[in-house]
């Protein structure tokens, strides 16, 4: 049995090595941000409030392109609506938590941190204080996070365009499902959601980034009941 | 005003984190259901992998000949042999690189 800190040091170290995407996509967000004419407090009050990488940039760039407050604030709600499929496959190893536990916890689920976590969830079920796997990985993030955007925010963009980092972030989620590319059910999966999000881009509120794994969900559904 | 918009942005997207996990229990969810729930990471992480490689800044489509495709590449092999995320991130970097600063330039 493993204790809340040995689990906490774990969860850092298991997401540690996604800060190398993470850090300059911070840099850049926070650059973004300020270049785009927003106040520096404003642009850092979101990597705290929001806390949700990509949709903070969709929000500035909606804002600065003349689109309503409504349209963007739906449109980060579409973006990291994605999170509720996270939470329904952590909840299994939540819900002995108490509420107050699962409301803080809540507020560091991340996409790199969902994966690792669950990851490690799916080998150590008996662990008695597995949520600290997940603090692990959240509050490294978060740290991170705001450290990045802030120096984007006070520095510039420091990083040099030309080395297109932003390539960073597809690599990063290329090693988090690289492993499942040995299963073929889950290759279909992918390719499904892959596809339907090229196909799907152009819909409002960026909303192929949710369209597109419901449509892979069901697809999961189909093969496991070809499977039976 | 912008701040009262992200404040709004961020609590939607805490809710968005919150609700399964401390609105939902176990019982509500059937067998069927969590069986499925097993190819989340696979069925979301395409859909932030694929526009990350096929789609430039302005929204449209790259093309075939992109050096991001050869980098996505060489990503998935040395991840799918070395199973190490920093393996896998550098080795897609430095062959996209490679590819803009020595070969196409």
């Amino acid at each position: 049995m493993l204790t809340k800190k040995q689990l906490f040091t774990r969860g850092m170290l298991d997401i540690s090595p996604h800060m190398l995407s993470v850090i300059p996509f911070g840099i850049i967000c926070g650059a973004i941000g300020v270049e785009l004419g927003f106040s520096p407090y404003l642009v850092y009050a979101m990597s705290f409030i929001i806390f949700g990488g990509a949709s903070q940039i969709v929000f500035l760039q909606l804002l600065s392109g003349g689109a309503s407050n409504l349209v963007a604030v739906a449109s980060v709600g579409i973006i990291n609506s994605r999170h509720l499929l996270y939470g329904a496959v952590l909840s299994e190893y939540l819900e002995k938590l108490s509420f107050i536990k699962k409301l803080l916890i809540s507020y560091v689920v991340v996409d790199q941190g969902f994966a690792e976590s669950n990851k490690f969830f799916k080998k150590n079920r008996s662990e008695e204080f597995l949520h600290y796997h997940l603090i692990g990985t959240g509050c490294t993030m978060w740290v991170c996070w705001q450290i990045a955007t802030l120096s984007g925010i006070v520095l510039g963009s420091f990083v040099p365009e030309e080395l297109g980092l932003k390539f960073a972030i597809p690599l990063t989620f290329i090693a988090i499902v690289v492993q499942d590319l040995k299963k073929l059910d889950h290759v279909i999966v992918m390719i499904t959601c892959g596809l339907s999000s090229l196909l799907f881009f152009d819909a409002p509120f960026k909303s192929y980034i949710i369209i597109s794994p419901i449509i892979a969900l069901f697809v999961a559904a189909l093969l496991l009941r070809l499977k039976k | 005003m912008t701040l009262t918009a992200i404040i709004f942005a961020g609590i939607l997207t805490y809710f968005t984190r919150m609700t399964m996990i401390a609105l939902i229990s176990r019982d509500m969810l059937g067998d069927k259901i969590k069986a499925v729930l097993e190819y989340v990471p696979s069925a979301v992480f395409p859909a932030i992998i694929f526009p990350g490689i096929f789609i430039n800044d302005f929204g449209t489509f790259i093309e075939m000949n992109d050096p991001k495709i050869f980098g996505a590449l060489v990503a998935v092999i040395v991840g799918y042999f070395s199973k190490n995320i920093i393996a896998t991130i550098s080795a897609g970097l430095v062959s996209y690189w490679f590819l803009i600063f020595v070969v196409f330039n």
